[in-house]
């Protein structure tokens, strides 16, 4: 059912208020990573590896040590693994320090060596130039499929898990296998049967606001750091364990975040900084450059794929199939398994495997991008699902509601779904008056289905009654994009007092329990989950104050529009108790009011979305032009519409820059060549039509409001969506991304 | 190496401040002012997040040298406020919810300022041409459209 | 770095002429902040040149013929109410580089200093006819636009040398100018190919033309075949044929991050094409 026509049984769930932060944005008060400023604050620059794969044979900092200006520069011998109190670093967190930090190789272009102190940011750039390393240049590899062969460079030996079967490349890292029935019976009842190979390459996610961080570091073991998160508590954890300190001991607050989109849950230059300030006894001020941003921080992996789907002439999948091999850079961690078990997720099928591939190669570790993994697979997918709709002479969304997942589908992953909204969105696209819209010559439609998991994770929220009958919630996830503002309408709607009464901070790492990242579209949800029971673990307190005062017992009083009642006409005859009027003597009354939660919500419920996109190609120049689009997703409950719709396009918009012209360049000799907004090509706004939304709401069970997240489901369909309508404008199947004009033009003249 | 003296004007104010020679005006508006509204993106002129004008004219601040503020008039995003009024370009960009990190907000709202001096009633296509140098990651341009031609047409009924 | 701003181009050149190391010029910066942020450029002597008197003025002469000051700036070509109309296709060109804010400090000066192969201003020069004033040590030189790129990032104007005027020719009558370019976004990319087509009619036939491409080779290109391809015809379909094969002739590029050798070849015939068709109904007096 689409948001419009529902009658809302919420009073403030569903407005769309301004959000408390509006002001301090909209004026430039707000501040972010690098607004921040300390007395005596000194400047940190970050010497990079100008190799793809190099053994890092010597580094001389002594040059840049003699410098006036310089006071500290610290090497990777500066951080745990290498004092004598805390050796041994393992699992992820040595990955991550290798990252942070190169050892005794460098193994991307863009991988730190060395970090000096200044006085200046100037002066600190200035000595990085006199630092000297001496590199034995080895052979190098960036392609996935390439670093599979078996005469490809290793990356690292002994970096493989228990799941990679014998035999396999020392690069591939992690395998990943699942699926039920039989496939082979399946195809063999199909009418037709399509297999293709897809490539994507891999994307940044292209948050405006480099990373940035002020970072204090006493050889007391106490620090503090400012810096630009989606999560300071991993920050707080990570950095203490690079750092040989206690985790308490370092207090992390998160500034203002310019943008993330998954790419800010991890670490890069935090622990460096702090190092630094440990060295210099002095607070280090680290900030990247956009270059520094693009070589060294996290993009998305790239992917190569191969899906084989079995149709009959009446639409139904018999069997589908597919193997994703994704790289991640020269670490573990490239989401091929999410990419195979979200590739089919979509779809109610009785015989299903997906096989994906983790592989390194000597690029910058990937980072988690708006679900993760789903994209890619779902551009594969949902293509030849496109051509096979093409070539049995059927509609496309037709065929998806035929074979679309619903409550109690065994999922392609394993579980059974609970209620999901799958179908919901695809009716809603084919009513939609852009589906049944005419194109004009040379234009082309796509569809696409797209899942993500969404996520739940540890949460803790604190909320706070002033005397006055106001409220502060303490959240610990970073506001990404307007989640102050859908706290405070779900803590509003459990107390009954002004969405304006509701202050809701982002709390640091010392004043609140701990919270997983702001990731896995989870703020909403999980956030949004543990700040109604802790309203109502105050309203609670709440009822007992009121009925105290009555002297009736509790359960006899019940919370309705901010004030205590008596439950019925038996529990007595009292005026409803405002709750400024029970704050006003709270002190007196028991003590100040608040409220807690703290727990791991299992219940984020799995989303989907449809997409409806018409492009246009210039035959004679390969260029495409997204002429509409129309994003249509199961938000579950929309806390905040106009916000929900933001991630929608926001969405949408990202896809559309992966499908057409983003993509990282490397060089042969392995460096990375677009390392700026000027050749990384992010959709500008003259790029982009309006992007129409329609908000579907099957609610979440797993939710008192019936919230799902909706942060990343929206960019898994446009890559395939787009990749349909240019397929179908141009009259051939594209199947590389991104479908740049060199590619398209390529395609067209027949040598693609 | 030394340092140059600047006395310019910085949103009405008659400031003063030393700086290199290779230092940007966004670093001396954010270093030495303490005006952190503008945002460094890029540092090459690609992102728009340190738009600011400078005798009226819009410009990126990180394509401009400290040193060749001598004698103008900048105006940033910290100057677009008239006191606790807010310019109707802010207003519109809370109520359209057309901001989500809000990192890109300050060098778009004095784009669209400018825009908005220069043509009150622009189309849809002259608005997106005018910020295709603001990039924004979040929002897909949409509410951001939106909003600045709210604002035109509610400046335009106003006037 | 030391930094200059000069009250005359004599003392800018001497300047120059006297300084060690690495010497740029300061027009609108837009190349030269950008190579000094990143660390490919950081010059010893930057001279601004932007306190000269006159730089900044946009005159008519006489005969018609128009005198760009080297600071001005794209949008103030933009914005000038006759330059555009009589040569839509260099105030197009230059209209195109980079964003509004970039328009607010680039110069077509520092567009053609940089030397790069694909700037966008620089064909539209060429087609143009456009020359340049060089006042150098030994006095003020008058050289065609096309001879100043020798290669990517470098010119051929010598130590003690600065670009003191844009010298535009008079539009004359029944003349058109046109400037496009291919870049896979709307906006903000540099370009994958440029061409620039200048043309002169008699009634429909075509009795001047000057063809030029960009970043389809180390510099850019001023096509003599192009021009013979459309000299004498009306622009009849097989004329356009012939010229857009006589641009695609002429391609020497690259394959790089921005496109391939094929594209870049096949595209430089399809602009080529589409430019003149501009051009010459400029060249009509239509509206294009």
């Amino acid at each position: 059912m689409a948001l419009d026509d529902r009658k809302s049984e919420f009073k403030f769930v569903g407005t769309r208020p301004d959000r408390p932060d509006g002001l301090d944005k909209v004026t430039g008060r707000a501040k972010f990573g690098a607004d921040a400023h300390a007395p005596g604050m000194l400047h940190g620059a970050i010497l990079r590896s100008p190799h793809a794969h190099a053994r890092i044979v010597r580094i001389d900092t002594s040059r840049a040590e003699a410098l006036k200006d310089v006071k500290a520069v610290v090497t990777r011998a500066d951080f745990s693994d290498k004092v004598a109190f805390k050796p041994g670093l393992k699992g992820e967190f040595w990955n991550v320090l290798e990252n942070v930090m190169a050892g005794e190789k460098a193994l991307y272009d863009g991988h730190a060596v060395a970090a000096v102190a200044a006085t200046s940011a100037l002066a600190a750039r200035d000595a990085l130039k006199l630092i000297e390393v001496e590199y034995e240049v080895l052979p190098h590899v960036t392609d996935v499929d390439k670093a599979m062969q078996p005469d490809a460079p290793v990356i690292r030996e002994g970096a493989a898990d228990y799941s990679v079967p014998e035999g396999m490349h020392p690069n591939v890292v992690r395998y990943h296998e699942s699926g039920h029935g039989d496939v082979e019976a399946g195809f063999a009842e199909a009418d037709l049967v399509i297999e293709d190979h897809f490539v994507t390459e891999a994307t940044h996610q292209g948050y405006i606001e480099p990373h940035a961080c002020l970072a204090t570091l006493g050889n007391d073991g106490k620090g503090e750091l400012w810096c630009c998160t989606q999560g300071h508590w991993i920050v707080q954890k990570t950095c203490a364990a690079l750092l040989g300190i206690e985790t308490s001991q370092l207090r992390v607050t998160a500034s203002e975040i310019g943008g993330g989109f998954g790419g800010k849950t991890t670490v890069f230059i935090e622990p460096v900084a702090l190092a630094l300030s440990r060295k210099a006894n002095r607070p280090v001020k680290l900030v990247m450059s956009r270059s520094e941003v693009f070589r060294a921080t996290g993009p998305t992996a790239s992917a190569s794929m191969d899906v084989r789907i079995g149709m009959k002439k009446d639409g139904t999948i018999t069997a589908a199939q597919g193997v994703f091999r994704l790289q991640g850079g020269a670490f573990p961690g490239a989401p091929g398994d999410m990419t195979a078990m979200c590739a089919f997720a979509p779809y109610h099928l009785t015989n299903v495997r997906q096989v994906g591939y983790d592989v390194m190669t000597n690029r910058p570790k990937q980072a988690a991008y708006r679900a993760p993994g789903a994209p890619m697979g779902a551009f594969a997918v949902e293509s030849v699902i496109d051509e096979l709709c093409n070539k049995l002479g059927l509609d496309p969304i037709d065929v998806r509601l035929k074979n679309a997942a619903h409550e109690g589908t065994k999922a392609s992953y394993g579980p059974r779904y609970e209620r999901i909204g799958l179908v919901e969105t695809l009716e809603a696209a084919k009513a939609h008056p852009h589906y049944s819209a005419p194109l004009k010559p040379g234009q082309g439609r796509g569809i696409s289905c797209g899942f993500w998991f969404n996520h739940g994770g540890e949460t803790s929220v604190s909320l706070a009654l002033s005397e006055d009958g106001s409220a502060q919630v303490m959240v610990g996830t970073p506001d990404i994009g307007g989640s102050r503002a859908s706290m405070a309408l779900m803590a509003a709607e459990v107390l009954g007092i002004p969405y304006e009464n509701i202050r809701v901070t982002v709390a640091d790492t010392a004043t609140l329990g701990y919270n997983d990242v702001s990731h896995g579209s989870r703020v909403t949800y999980a956030s949004g989950l543990a700040t109604i029971k802790a309203a109502r673990n105050a309203v609670e307190k709440l009822c007992e104050r009121a009925a105290a005062k009555w002297g009736i017992p509790v359960d006899a009083v019940k919370w309705e529009n901010g004030c205590a009642v008596p439950s019925g006409p038996n529990a007595g005859d009292f005026d409803p108790m405002p709750l400024a009027e029970i704050t006003a003597s709270m002190g007196r009354t028991g003590g100040p009011i608040s409220g807690h939660f703290e727990a791991t919500p299992e219940g984020a419920g799995v989303s989907f979305g449809t997409h409806i996109v018409d492009a246009e190609v210039d035959r004679e120049t390969g260029r495409t032009t997204i002429t509409r689009y129309t994003v249509i997703q199961d938000a579950g409950k929309a806390i905040h519409p106009a916000y929900v719709e933001g991630q929608y396009q926001g969405g949408a918009a990202q896809g559309i820059g992966w499908a057409l012209n983003e993509e990282y360049i490397y060089g042969e000799d392995g460096r990375l060549q677009n390392s700026i907004f000027l050749d990384y090509r992010i959709p500008v706004a003259s790029d982009l039509p309006m992007i129409d939304t329609v908000i579907v709401e099957v609610p979440n069970p797993g939710h008192p409001f019936g919230v799902r997240g909706v942060g990343e489901t929206g960019i898994v369909p446009p890559l395939a969506a787009i990749a349909n309508a240019v397929s179908n404008a141009a009259g051939l199947r594209m199947r590389q991304l991104p479908m740049s004009p060199p590619r398209v033009l390529a395609a067209l003249k027949g040598n693609g | 190496m030394s340092k140059i003296h600047v006395s310019t004007t910085v949103n009405g104010d008659a400031v003063d401040y030393l700086c290199d020679p290779r230092e940007t005006l966004l670093d001396c508006l954010r270093d030495r002012l303490n005006l952190t509204g503008a945002k460094e993106g890029c540092g090459t002129g690609d992102c728009g997040a340190c738009s600011v004008t400078v005798d009226g004219r819009l410009v990126c601040s990180c394509l401009m040298l400290g040193v060749e503020a001598e004698g103008k008039k900048i105006e940033t995003v910290e100057g677009m406020a008239d006191g606790d009024v807010l310019h109707p370009l802010q207003k519109k960009f809370i109520e359209h919810a057309a901001l989500q990190c809000g990192i890109c907000t300050p060098g778009v709202l004095v784009a669209a300022k400018a825009l908005l001096e220069k043509n009150p009633d622009p189309t849809e296509e002259e608005t997106r041409y005018w910020l295709a140098g603001n990039l924004c990651r979040c929002t897909g341009y949409d509410k951001i459209i939106r909003a600045v031609m709210d604002t035109a047409a509610e400046m335009r009924e106003a006037s | 770095m030391d930094y200059h701003s000069p009250a005359s181009f004599a003392e800018a050149s001497a300047l120059a002429a006297k300084a060690t190391g690495t010497t740029r010029f300061l027009a609108g910066g837009t190349d030269v902040l950008v190579q000094l942020r990143s660390d490919i450029v950081t010059p010893d002597t930057l001279i601004d040149i932007k306190k000269i008197g006159g730089v900044r003025d946009i005159t008519r002469n006489a005969d018609g013929s128009w005198t760009i000051g080297v600071a001005v700036t794209g949008a103030e070509m933009s914005e000038h109410p006759e330059l555009g109309r009589e040569w839509p296709g260099l105030v197009e060109a230059m209209d195109l580089i980079g964003s509004t804010q970039v328009q607010g400090r680039a110069t077509l000066t520092g567009n053609l200093c940089n030397a790069s192969p694909a700037a966008d201003a620089v064909p539209a020069m060429v087609a143009a006819e456009v020359t340049i004033s060089v006042t150098g040590p030994d006095g003020v030189r008058e050289v065609p636009v096309e001879q100043i790129p020798t290669a990517p990032g470098r010119t051929s104007l010598a130590k003690g040398e600065v670009v003191s005027a844009v010298n535009v020719p008079a539009r004359g009558a029944n003349g058109g100018d046109a400037y496009l370019r291919f870049i896979p976004r709307t906006e903000m990319d540099i370009a994958v190919v440029g061409c620039g087509v200048n043309l002169r009619l008699d009634g429909e036939t075509i009795t001047e033309a000057r063809v030029s491409l960009g970043a389809v080779a180390p510099t850019v290109l001023l096509v003599e075949d192009c021009a013979k391809a459309i000299l004498g015809t009306t622009l009849d379909e097989a004329a356009l044929d012939a010229l857009a094969a006589a641009a695609s002739a002429a391609c020497n590029p690259i394959n790089d991050k921005r496109g391939t050798i094929e594209f870049r070849t096949e595209v430089a015939g399809v602009l080529a094409k589409r430019a003149a068709r501009i051009a010459y109904a400029r060249a009509k007096g239509e509206k294009a």
